[in-house]
This record gives structure tokens, C-alpha cells and sequence, in this order.
């Protein structure tokens, strides 16, 4: 239930306390970066809109001006949005991501510049396979100009509370009859095992009914295998209420009766 | 210990309020010096949401709460650990930082300038064996004809031939160069090895082409030919040529027992401002090709442009030399 050691970088702070980043696949960034791409390019279309006016006046300057923007766009894009918007561009603000400092410190311009201006090999030979190599090898899937700049593109977490009357309503729970061991299980459950209970809660109608049976079976022998309820706390139980009790529990329910 | 989330969450929540919104107030405003009291304040919140978190990791389970506590504590270490001056671009800094980075790698930008004349001996060399290899070495068509027959031409042309295009042809001059600068910076990822073949084949483009004009005794025209815009634009590629070089001297870390992560972050700030004063110069390197360099005598006289070049690599040498020297 853990997720894999790739998958997120956690920073240990000197006063002993440990925090998460939770890492982006290289398909995520792929898809930022596609978003991206279409920014640029109605930026450059934007750019030669602009100098169709300077065009009748000074064919010359007109091009040069559009060579100018055209070079200015392709590498200020990254850099501007990245220093303006904290770590993210156009493309990493819908998939959800952001860049960061790899020790969890302040990101500097320097390291949002250095990024973007290696960004020239990573894309080599084409379509970012440079990048998309260093990204599948390196631990913490940085690409060379994360590397060089010390930065990770990690997810952006919006912590929001799980609508519970969807998920767990708050009905009778068996469990909360033993606040000992819903205690014990509040503080072993992993935090990775509850999002997934909550996930599979919220998409059970979309499931293959067999699936559903199996997804809930085993969320159910997790939640078992941390605390032993006594039989008559899950009598008459199926395993996905059992595990829509569990969630009650661990996201604060009222006393059982 | 059993933790009573909801009356936990209750007792602390004002705290990781306060917390926000202290660090929404300094993410704003990143150039705001805090009081002592406000200091004090803030590292007395993060300590304590630590320590929540420490505790919430310890006896509850709770996803959500979690990440926000972690995201909170993140925000609040970055800001209070971090040692590196708050992000303002102050222009005169940032010109003479420019100066500051160039003197503090002197050894990288000696082996771009040794690399480089490497590849102009390499140049001369293989025009000396074989003239017909000027065909290979020279990617130009106008570096292909004799260059007696091209300075007549140019000479005693008739018609500016970059009339109407002289804007454009300075524009491509100044992103195709700062590209090639940005490259040799880029470069220095493959260990250095890839700065070193762009130098290297650099200084053969440009011993070949001195080592023809040299021979065809056109000496003075190559120098009011080339000096106006190379004693900008080479000095730049070379300062790219550096950058790559203090890269992958900070990725190899011979003899440094610092951490890689470590050894790249100390010359980030170094790379970037070489980049960009190269980059700089390379847009004064474009205007000056397009506008000055391409015209020979009798509109500008060899005399006027050799010293022109002269002034520029006077002035690039004091600048890179001793401004901002502290």
C-alpha cells in the first residue's frame, strides 16, 4: 500500500520532521508540456499578428522584430511563468504540477533560468527524448536541467476533506463501539490506504461489479490485518461497508448508538 | 498516546491559520524585511505545526489533514531555511555580478580560450595540407571564393547588397549566436564533453578562415572585417564555452568532497549571469555585423573599423576585468 520510492521525495527538516512531495510521472510533465507547446504557439501567432501593422511601414524591421519575438517567446515563456507563477507555466497550472526546490527551500530565478536554458538539450535529438531518458533513470524523475538546477516538478496537492455522507454516511458504526480500537486504527492506517479507500468509496457505481467485490475485499484485509475488531463489531458486514466504517472512523465519527 | 483528532484539529487550527497567512503575506511580498517580533512569531507557528505534524504522523492516520499540515510545514521551512538573498532583480547587482561570475572560474574560461585555439591550429593546419579541405572546414559560400576575388568584390561593389534586410540579417545574427552561447552552456551536462567539440570546431571554422585570408594577404581586410563584431561575438562564445566548463566541473566535482546537489547549486547563480551578459553582448555583436562590419573601404575605412574592434575589446577587458571588483 505504500506508494514506490520514485514516486514522491520526502525532505527531512533539522527539527526531525519529515514532509512530502509527491513526484510527476513523465506523462503528466508530457502533458503540461503539450499545453505548453499550444501556449507558445498562439503566442507566436500572436506576435506575427503584431508585426503584420509594423510590416507596412518597414518590412525589415517587421521581420526582425518577429525573429526577435519568436526566439524571446520559445525561451522567456518558461522563465517568466515559472518566476511569476511559482514554479509553474500555463500547462503545469492544468495538469497540476509545480516545480520546486529539491531540498524544499525557496526556488531562485537562477534555478527557474538555469531549467529553462537547458531545456535546449533535453529536447535533443527531438520531442524531449534527452529529457524523457534522464527522467525514467533518474530517482526523482528530473530531466538534465533539473538536475543541473536542483528542482523536481512535483503535484500539486489541494487538500480538500472527502464529502463523507457520500462516502461514509454517518449512520449506526459498529466499530465506534470499541474507541480503543478505532483509535489504534486511526494511527496505523496509512495515509496512501485511506485516499484509496476514499477513491474506490467515491467511483464503487463505476466498477465491474466482480471488481468492485475484489477492490473491496482486499481494502477490507488491509484495514483487518492493523486491527483485529472483535466478530460482533462486523457482523452482518460486507466488506465495502466495513471499509465505509473504517473511513468514519479515521475521518472522525460520532460515538456509535 | 491516542490522539482525539477532533479536538486536536479544534485547539490547533487558529495556529495554521496564523501560519497562512504569514506565509501568504511573504510569498507575496518576498522583498519585505519581517520585525524581530514577526521573525520570532513565524518560527515559533512553524515549530509548532512540526510538531503537529510530528504528531499527527505519529498516532493518526487522517490523509487530508496531513497534507495540509505537510504543505505548511514545506512553505514555512522554505522560507525560514532558506539562506540564499529574497528574489528582487536589482539591475546594478545584476550587471556587475555579470563581471563577478566571469572572475570567479578563471581556469574554465582558460581552457574555452585553450580549446578554441586548439581548433584555430587544427584550422590552419588542414588549409596548410590540403587547400581543398577549406571546401569541408568552410560552411559559408561567401568564405569559399578566393579571398582576393572577394574583397574586390566587396570593394568595389556597386549596391549595398543587405539593403532592406540589414535589421533582419541582425536579428538572425543575434538569436543564432546566442543559441550556439546558450549550447556550450547546455553542453557542459555531457561532462563538458560536447562545450569542448562546439569550441574546438569554433576555432577551426575561424583558423581556417584567418589562415585563407592571411595567405591571400588580405590580412587588413580580415581584421576590419572581423574585428567590429568578433571582439564581442568570439569573447561571448567563449564565455558560454566557460559556463559549460564550470557545469561540468561542478557535475565531475574532482577533488570536492561537497555533495553534487550541493556543488551545482553554488554555481547556478554563476552560469546564469554569464549566459545572459553573454547574451548581451551578443545583441551588440549582432548590430554591429549587420550595421558596421559587412561594409568595407571605401565607406568605412579599414583604419576606422580595426580601431572600432580595438576600443571594444578594450572596453570587454575592463569591464570583465575590474568592474564590480570588491
Amino acid at each position: 500500500m505504500n506508494a514506490g520510492s520514485n514516486s514522491s521525495l520526502t525532505i527531512e527538516t533539522p527539527e526531525g520532521v519529515e514532509f512530502s512531495y509527491e513526484l510527476a510521472s513523465p506523462m503528466l510533465r508530457a502533458l503540461a508540456w503539450m499545453v505548453d507547446v499550444a501556449a507558445i504557439a498562439v503566442l507566436t501567432k500572436g506576435a506575427d499578428k503584431a508585426c503584420e501593422w509594423l510590416h507596412s511601414l518597414n518590412p525589415d524591421w517587421a521581420a526582425a522584430l518577429l525573429a526577435i519575438l519568436y526566439f524571446v517567446i520559445s525561451i522567456g515563456y518558461g522563465i517568466v511563468l515559472e518566476w511569476r507563477w511559482h514554479g509553474q507555466t500555463l500547462g503545469k497550472r492544468v495538469v497540476g504540477l509545480r516545480v520546486v526546490d529539491a531540498q524544499g527551500l525557496r526556488l531562485q530565478l537562477s534555478q527557474v533560468m538555469l531549467r529553462n536554458l537547458l531545456r535546449l538539450v533535453d529536447m535533443l535529438p527531438a520531442v524531449y527524448l534527452v529529457g524523457g531518458i534522464a527522467c525514467f533513470c533518474s530517482r526523482n524523475c528530473q530531466r538534465l536541467g533539473d538536475l543541473a538546477a536542483g528542482t523536481v516538478v512535483a503535484r500539486v496537492r489541494t487538500p480538500r476533506a472527502p464529502d463523507l455522507e457520500q462516502v461514509a454516511p454517518a449512520k449506526y458504526n459498529s466499530l465506534l463501539a470499541y474507541p480503543h480500537l478505532a483509535a489504534r486504527l486511526r494511527s496505523l492506517a496509512s495515509p496512501d490506504a485511506v485516499s484509496m479507500a476514499v477513491e474506490a468509496v467515491s467511483r464503487r457505481d463505476g466498477y465491474d461489479p466482480l471488481a468492485r467485490i475484489d477492490v473491496f475485499r482486499e481494502l477490507a484485509e488491509y484495514f483487518q490485518s492493523l486491527v483485529a475488531f472483535p466478530e460482533g463489531a462486523r457482523e452482518g458486514l460486507t466488506d465495502e461497508q466495513f471499509v465505509r466504517s473504517v473511513l468514519r472512523v479515521i475521518y472522525g465519527g460520532k460515538r456509535a448508538g | 498516546m491516542i490522539i482525539d483528532l477532533a479536538r486536536f484539529v479544534a485547539a490547533e487550527r487558529a495556529y495554521w491559520d496564523e501560519l497562512h497567512g504569514a506565509l501568504a503575506k511573504m510569498e507575496a511580498a518576498p522583498e519585505r524585511r519581517l520585525a524581530l517580533g514577526e521573525i520570532q512569531r513565524l518560527h515559533y507557528l512553524y515549530e509548532r505545526c512540526s510538531s503537529d505534524l510530528s504528531r499527527l504522523d505519529t498516532f493518526a492516520t487522517e490523509p487530508q489533514l496531513r497534507a495540509y499540515l505537510e504543505s505548511l510545514v514545506s512553505r514555512a521551512y522554505a522560507e525560514i531555511h532558506e539562506t540564499r538573498a529574497p528574489a528582487r532583480i536589482r539591475w546594478k547587482k545584476a550587471v556587475l555580478e555579470f563581471p563577478r561570475a566571469f572572475r570567479r572560474h578563471p581556469g574554465a574560461f582558460r581552457l574555452a580560450v585553450g580549446v578554441t585555439l586548439l581548433g584555430m591550429a587544427f584550422g590552419w593546419f588542414a588549409l596548410k595540407v590540403d587547400e581543398r579541405n577549406k571546401a569541408v572546414l568552410l560552411p559559408f559560400s561567401h568564405l569559399l571564393i578566393p579571398p582576393s576575388e572577394r574583397v574586390a568584390q566587396e570593394e568595389h561593389a556597386k549596391e549595398d547588397r543587405y539593403q532592406g534586410v540589414k535589421a533582419t540579417f541582425a536579428a538572425e545574427l543575434m538569436t543564432h549566436n546566442t543559441q550556439v552561447t546558450v549550447m556550450a552552456l547546455a553542453f557542459g551536462l555531457t561532462f563538458g564533453v560536447g562545450t569542448l567539440i562546439l569550441l574546438f570546431y569554433n576555432g577551426v571554422i575561424l583558423g581556417a578562415v584567418v589562415t585563407d585570408y592571411i595567405a591571400g594577404g588580405q590580412g587588413v581586410f580580415l581584421a576590419g572585417w572581423l574585428l567590429p563584431h568578433g571582439s564581442i561575438e568570439i569573447p561571448a562564445i567563449l564565455l558560454g564555452g566557460q559556463a559549460g566548463f564550470v557545469l561540468a566541473g561542478a557535475l565531475i566535482g574532482w577533488g570536492d568532497r561537497t555533495p553534487r546537489v550541493e556543488r551545482l547549486r553554488a554555481v547556478a547563480g554563476d552560469l546564469v549571469a554569464i549566459v545572459v551578459g553573454a547574451a548581451v553582448m551578443l545583441v551588440w555583436a549582432g548590430i554591429v555585423e549587420a550595421f558596421v562590419s559587412q561594409y568595407h573601404q571605401p565607406v568605412i575605412p579599414y583604419g576606422l573599423k580595426i580601431a572600432f574592434g580595438c576600443c571594444e575589446l578594450a572596453a570587454l577587458t575592463f569591464f570583465l576585468g575590474w568592474v564590480g571588483r570588491e
